[in-house]
């Protein structure tokens, strides 16, 4: 397996870590007065998403992580796995809850979504940064001002809900930004 | 561009600095027959005539003080040092030192120098503050420095999250005292405030003479700003003897971890023995110095060409 040294270190660098694959956040090489020379690293843990410091002698090794990241196509879900497609290659991949995590309530199928893959198996998804659903239940009574305010709930096709301003109603399509949950503007059908 | 304006101005206002004071300034060369045995500096090599081998320096000090020794009177040197396997954002393998040496100053002498090039290089007032070693790492950590066991200090690390320590620190007590610092130390001090540490424990005395108080303490220092670890002073070891008892530990210590044997400095010895003059000397890493006169995030930002571009 590739192994990587401390001087290799630099962020977005993919390696093994209490057997998880991880990301390296941020590398800072240290060297204190005339003391050891070490790496101090922020290291996300991919399949967690927790951040953790730790400190790495200089000159160590680490193991590198077979992890890539791939835009592909959301096909459907079966009740427990999630399936993606690599368009250029046809090739199909599931990943579980765990994987798939937010990401679920927003997405439907075509979607393209940012599958993080380790050893070929799905361990992280990412919903597109705007999705654009359909409003399937709201409080149709609601009226008023046109600037926001309060807002009301509204329940997507998805299953998402998200707070609406009190002008959308029901069968309209809204445009959401999945990493905040927020609604971002009514989509002009 | 703007940076080589700075560095042209900073090294003027050197030099005029210690025109002032009568400070001479010196040229030494940067290849030697001998190099640093200290245990974390690895020097770069080079065959120079045939079977030769030199050593770069890792800073000007050993030829320095036998200019000292020979009568120089007080000195200074802006000088191109390097070290191996020393890159990240406040390093770069090739840096620039400025070192000098004051015949006849005591470390506190050697501080109020320093604030007064300080202020002056900044063109402003700065805030000040001497703590010794113990008073900031008690401070901060809880823990006395010159009483904690390498042990104890690794078991602080493993509580801060960093059982890894262990295998930084190479069951060397100086070395844990180091992590310590810069891990749990350094990066609480006030950005705002130049701090002058004081005062280190024993074993982290490299080239400075012990005190002979209780417990025994290094007449060292350390000047940290925004963080950053800028300069290291000694009052200077005279004693020929002990000099060379410490080279011999560190070369049984670098034995002891599988680092390749350096020649220790026969000259410096000879210098040493001959009579050193009661002095106090530092070193300033101008690199870091200027990044911090100009906000840089990188020690690049402050170079002509950083290593990867040399």
């Amino acid at each position: 397996m590739a192994t990587y040294s401390t001087n290799d270190f630099k962020s977005g660098l993919k390696i093994m870590l209490d057997n998880a694959p991880c990301t390296i956040v941020e590398n800072e090489f240290v060297r204190p007065g005339k003391g050891p020379a070490f790496s101090r690293v922020r290291i996300r843990n991919l399949k967690t998403g927790r951040v953790i410091d730790r400190t790495f002698k200089s000159g160590e090794t680490v193991d590198a992580a077979d992890v890539i990241e791939k835009e592909m196509s959301y096909l459907y879900n079966d009740g427990e796995f999630w399936h993606f497609m690599d368009d250029e290659t046809f090739e199909q991949v599931s990943g579980d809850a765990t994987a798939v995590g937010d990401a679920a309530k927003w997405i439907k199928d075509q979607d393209k979504c940012t599958v993080t893959l380790w050893n070929g198996e799905p361990i992280l998804v990412a919903a597109p940064n705007f999705v654009e659903l359909e409003v399937t239940d709201t409080d149709p009574g609601l009226k008023g001002d046109t600037s926001g305010g309060g807002g009301k709930p509204a329940t997507l096709e998805t299953g998402a809900v998200v707070r609406i301003p009190l002008f959308v109603q029901i069968g309209e399509m809204i445009k959401v930004d999945t990493r905040t949950g927020e609604y971002s503007a009514r989509v002009k059908s | 561009m703007a940076f080589l304006q700075t560095r042209a101005e900073l090294y003027q206002t050197i030099r005029l600095f210690f025109a002032e004071k009568n400070v001479l300034e010196v040229e030494t060369p940067v290849l030697s027959a001998a190099a640093s045995c200290d245990l974390n500096l690895e020097s770069f090599s080079t065959m120079c005539v045939a079977d030769q081998l030199m050593y770069l320096q890792t800073s000007p000090e050993f030829a320095m003080k036998r200019l000292l020794a020979a009568g120089s009177g007080s000195i200074y040197q802006i000088a191109k040092s390097f070290r191996q396997s020393e890159r990240g954002r406040f390093h770069n393998p090739e840096f620039t030192l400025l070192e000098w040496y004051r015949v006849g100053f005591s470390l506190p002498d050697l501080m109020e120098e320093m604030v007064e090039l300080l202020m002056l290089c900044f063109g402003q007032n700065l805030a000040f503050r001497t703590v010794t070693y113990q008073q900031i790492v008690q401070q901060l950590t809880g823990l006395n420095p010159h009483r904690a066991t390498l042990s104890e200090l690794m078991e602080y690390a493993a509580n801060q999250g960093h059982p890894e320590a262990v295998t930084i620190c190479d069951g060397k007590l100086s070395n844990g005292l180091d992590y310590v610092f810069s891990q749990y130390v350094q990066p609480k001090l006030k950005k705002e405030i130049v701090y002058f540490v004081t005062d280190y424990p024993e074993c982290m005395a490299m080239l400075s003479k012990l005190s002979g108080t209780q417990p025994v303490t290094a007449n060292r220092f350390e000047v940290y700003f925004n963080n950053v670890e800028l300069a290291n002073g000694y009052e200077e070891l005279t004693d020929a003897v002990e000099q060379k008892k410490r080279f011999q530990d560190e070369l049984t210590e670098r034995q002891q971890v599988g680092l390749a044997n350096v020649p220790m400095d026969e000259n410096l010895l000879a210098a040493l023995a001959h009579g050193l003059p009661d002095c106090s000397g530092v070193a300033l890493g101008l690199d870091r110095l200027l990044m911090l006169m100009t906000d840089a995030k990188s020690i690049d930002e402050v170079l002509t060409f950083p290593i990867d571009r040399a």
